[in-house]
């Protein structure tokens, strides 16, 4: 299908991907993609983790080269060596992780790698006039003068999209941008959108929140395994439908059925205080208890002292004031080992960094954390024979796609290293599961089996402390909800009851409704 | 750790071998340029390993370059280097040697005199290694930069001590100084080989025990775990139990007893005094046949031999007219290629492997979900 910039008709589209495919060793990432972006509208790409979204939007953005395929901008065939020939012909990517340098002004993040210079010396002035420009014109309500450390993540991410508009960028890629975003400002966010879209950009708009997509997008194209596999229009789909589109079956959804809370209290927090290492309380005051069979799910915007909390539980950090009790014992200053070996299971919420080890065998990650208990050893020895047998059992009953329990852990997907982590701390019966994000990045297969081992292991007397950012997850999962706000917990709430819009204005501290 | 397989011992060779491949290409350009015939050299070699002599005395300097790699791989198998295995074994050496050389100890028993000579140098080596872990534990500081500092300070302490006013006693008949000699009770006797004027260190089991005590602890009990589990990934080991501290401070203070034990065989079975010509350096040859020997027992073993062989075919060099300083080239082209050859096969095996599980599972994984 040819496109020519035909003058009256369509105008070509800003971005076309034809027949993309990009094959790693052993990996296939990408075949036969095909997406039409037009020019000027919301295009969203949506997709599981895995299916190849990011790869596709790294060779949009000259980060990869594609093995196959052809990718046109505004009808004109182009090869892009390099980010910067994506940026020359007018595309920018905000990523999913800022990339600012938090100690700089906007003005000075916003000019990093293109300095404005009059002569030899560098031009401020021109500068900080062309921020205010573009911040007016797409109403972005930037400040160039402000340190970016004082800025908040939605402000962040606008000083990330008026970064890239201030290179030039007619068509932007955005990489899940809500992920760290509360509802409140994903609403903004959305605004900034629509005021680009009016202003003739064109936006590619990566996520897989489909109910954000159905609200912003004009064109949508779903992924799975590495192809595309429909392009529909919002209007057309229901949420539910995208959603089985992009697993290619039915869905599972969090929920617990009956109650199973005793009033036998497992974790006891009273008065939790923690000082971070510049002197700021991270942890102001916590007080909350878990009972057996209970699940006490804390929701709050990322870095709100949910990592400090979980650290000082497991004993990684020590509180400067308040007391921990499990079952009756005090274990406020209590070692990790003792922790772990009284009961305490960990699922963290960053696996790569305190979860597993790539480098060591998937058995080797079974001892991990049970190196001191059976059936991983006998006294100071190693019983690699029972290690060996639990690790096959692991795999069996949390369906862990391996070939065998001696590859490995770096050659397993995250979703199989993240069943075989919460395989192995719901081994050794704990009574106190601490769960970060335990669903996060894995698939919907492996999202509902760990949803069901947790609710069976809840029905067993397991206590559970739950950290998410997926709210659907927290108010599915949990017996009660808190939420933390800047190192306290300032409400609580019956998940039954509650809405993610409330627990969204809750955990911004926007618009308390007390 | 990981499989058995023919392919994990094919890919587990090819790094050193080619390595060694590539350091005697780059050897035998040097040679021609300079002059001199490639072919001669290999010649020269060649006619010194059938030597029993030259065997004899590789296997001597291999014993000793295997003790300080495995005082040295205890470090880098939890990321921790201990550049000090030199100091720590020049102290040790010296001090056990003013021990086992005093009047007092004349009237023991040799197998506790050795064994208290034994014991002795580890201790001084793990002391000595204790301040750097003692400083890194409890002010942060770099065990790089205090071994080396300690190091230095070793040399000047040593030379401090090997003094006739204190612990040392002059030569007659040369200008050397050092420690009492020891007598035959406290030695440890050497084994005849046929053919060879020298003999066989007696320590030569020594190191063979402290080989299988490293692959031991290594891989069959909870410490080596965690050891190997604090190298892979401190924050997860943390998060597992794992107290960072305490294991900095065991494996710093294994490491300087091993490091204590690498003048033994030369003190105990040749030298039988420190003086000051007792060979210096060993701790950094230590590094290179760690780094050879991929931290391996057996790899390390290896490694010793190759560079015990090295060095003392250099001897026949000279005589067949070839520069001796040649073998110290081909060491370091050795080390620098098989750093970059351990990292290529590395990577190859981290990619045969998702290969393998793709094909194991039935299709190929997507390349978010390998690197997730």
């Amino acid at each position: 299908m040819p496109t020519e910039p035909a003058a009256g008709g369509e105008p070509a589209p800003a971005v076309e991907l034809s027949g993309i495919t990009k094959r790693f060793p052993g990996v296939t990432a990408n075949s036969d993609v095909n997406i039409t972006v037009r020019a000027g509208t919301v295009h969203a790409l949506v997709g599981e983790n895995g299916a190849g979204k990011s790869t596709l939007m790294k060779i949009l953005y000259g980060m990869q080269q594609p093995d196959e395929g052809q990718i046109r901008i505004g009808g004109v065939p182009t090869a892009f060596g390099s980010p910067a020939d994506a940026i020359k012909a007018g595309i920018g990517m905000v990523h999913q992780h800022f990339m600012l340098a938090d100690n700089l002004t906007v003005l000075e993040n916003v000019v990093l790698g293109s300095e404005p210079r009059a002569g030899v010396r560098l031009d401020f002035r021109a500068a900080r006039e062309r921020i205010r420009e573009i911040s007016a014109a797409y109403s972005l309500n930037v400040d160039p003068d402000r340190v970016v450390d004082d800025l908040g993540v939605g402000e962040r991410q606008r000083v990330e999209i008026l970064k890239v508009l201030y290179r030039g960028a007619r068509t932007l890629i955005l990489d899940e941008p809500t992920a760290v975003l509360v509802p409140q400002e994903v609403d903004e966010l959305f605004g900034n959108l629509r005021e680009l879209k009016a202003e003739g950009l064109t936006i590619v708009f990566i996520s897989h929140k489909l109910d954000e997509v159905l609200s912003v997008a004009d064109d949508i194209t779903v992924m799975r395994r590495g192809t595309t596999v429909a392009s529909v229009s919002p209007r057309e789909v229901t949420s539910r439908q995208l959603a089985e589109l992009m697993v290619g079956s039915a869905l599972p959804v969090p929920e617990l059925r009956d109650s199973t809370v005793t009033d036998r209290p497992v974790l006891t927090v009273t008065g939790l205080t923690v000082t971070g290492a510049d002197g700021r309380t991270v942890l102001d005051g916590l007080s909350f208890t878990i009972h057996a069979g209970e699940v006490l799910g804390i929701a709050g915007v990322e870095g709100n002292g949910q990592a400090e909390l979980v650290e000082a539980l497991m004993g990684i950090r020590t509180p400067t004031a308040g007391t921990v009790r499990l079952g009756g014992e005090n274990i406020t200053r209590a070692s990790t080992r003792h922790r772990r070996e009284a009961g305490i299971g960990y699922v963290p919420e960053d696996r790569h960094r305190q979860g597993v080890l790539l480098e060591a065998t998937l058995w080797e990650n079974r001892v991990l954390g049970h190196q001191t208990r059976r059936p991983s050893s006998r006294g100071a020895l190693l019983d690699l024979k029972g290690a060996k047998a639990d690790t096959e059992r692991i795999v069996r009953d949390y369906d862990v796609r391996t070939p065998g329990i001696g590859v490995h852990a770096s050659a397993l997907s995250g979703g199989n290293q993240q069943k075989l982590i919460v395989g192995r701390e719901m081994s050794a019966d704990p009574v106190l599961l601490i769960a970060s994000h335990p669903t996060r990045g894995v698939d919907v297969g492996a999202q509902a089996a760990i949803w069901e081992h947790i609710r069976r292991a809840r029905a067993e007397h397991l206590a559970v402390l739950l950290i998410s950012a997926d709210l659907d997850e927290l108010i599915g999962m949990s017996d009660t909800l808190a939420v933390i706000l800047r190192g306290r917990l300032v409400a609580d709430y019956d998940p039954s009851t509650v809405t993610p819009e409330q627990l969204g204005s809750a955990m911004t501290g926007a618009g308390r409704e007390d | 750790m990981g499989r058995f397989s023919p392919r994990s011992l094919l890919l587990g060779l090819a790094a050193p071998l080619g390595a060694l491949a590539f350091a005697v290409l780059v050897c035998a350009v040097i040679l021609g340029v300079t002059g001199h015939s490639p072919l001669d050299t290999v010649d020269a070699m060649v006619s010194a390993a059938q030597r029993p002599r030259t065997f004899v005395n590789s296997l001597n300097s291999a014993t000793t370059y295997y003790l300080a790699a495995v005082a040295v791989a205890i470090g880098f198998k939890m990321k921790l280097f201990n550049i000090g295995v030199d100091g720590q074994y020049r102290l040790a050496a010296m001090l056990s040697a003013a021990l086992a050389g005093a009047t007092f100890m004349e009237g023991l028993p040799s197998f506790l005199r050795v064994a208290l000579t034994v014991v002795a140098a580890m201790l001084v080596g793990a002391g000595w290694a204790g301040v750097a872990a003692l400083l890194k534990v409890t002010r942060g500081v770099s065990e790089v930069i205090s071994t080396i500092m300690l190091n230095a300070i070793a040399t000047y302490l040593v030379s401090y001590l090997l003094n006739p006013a204190r612990l040392a006693e002059d030569r007659p008949g040369s200008n050397n100084v050092g420690t009492r000699p020891i007598d035959g009770g406290g030695q440890v006797a050497g084994l005849e080989i046929p053919g060879s004027s020298s003999q066989l260190f007696g320590l030569v089991f020594l190191a063979a025990l402290v080989g299988f005590g490293y692959w031991f602890v290594l891989a069959r009990t909870r410490f080596g775990f965690e050891l190997k589990a604090t190298g892979l990934s401190e924050s997860a080991a943390v998060a597992s139990g794992v107290s960072v501290k305490k294991m900095v401070l065991v494996s710093m203070l294994l490491s300087g007893a091993v490091a204590g034990l690498v003048g033994m065989p030369q003190l105990l079975g040749s030298s039988y005094s420190y003086s000051l010509d007792f060979p210096p350096g060993i701790g950094f040859i230590g590094i290179a046949v760690a780094l050879l020997g991929r931290n391996h027992p057996v790899g390390m073993a290896l490694a010793a031999l190759l560079w015990g062989f090295l060095d003392n075919s250099s001897n026949s060099l000279d005589v067949a007219g070839v520069p001796r300083e040649i073998v110290g080239i081909m060491q370091g082209v050795i080390v620098l290629s098989v750093v970059v050859a351990y990292e290529l096969v590395r990577r190859y095996r981290v990619r045969a492997e998702q290969r393998d599980v793709g094909t194991a599972l039935g299709r190929t994984k997507t390349a978010e979900e390998a690197s997730a």
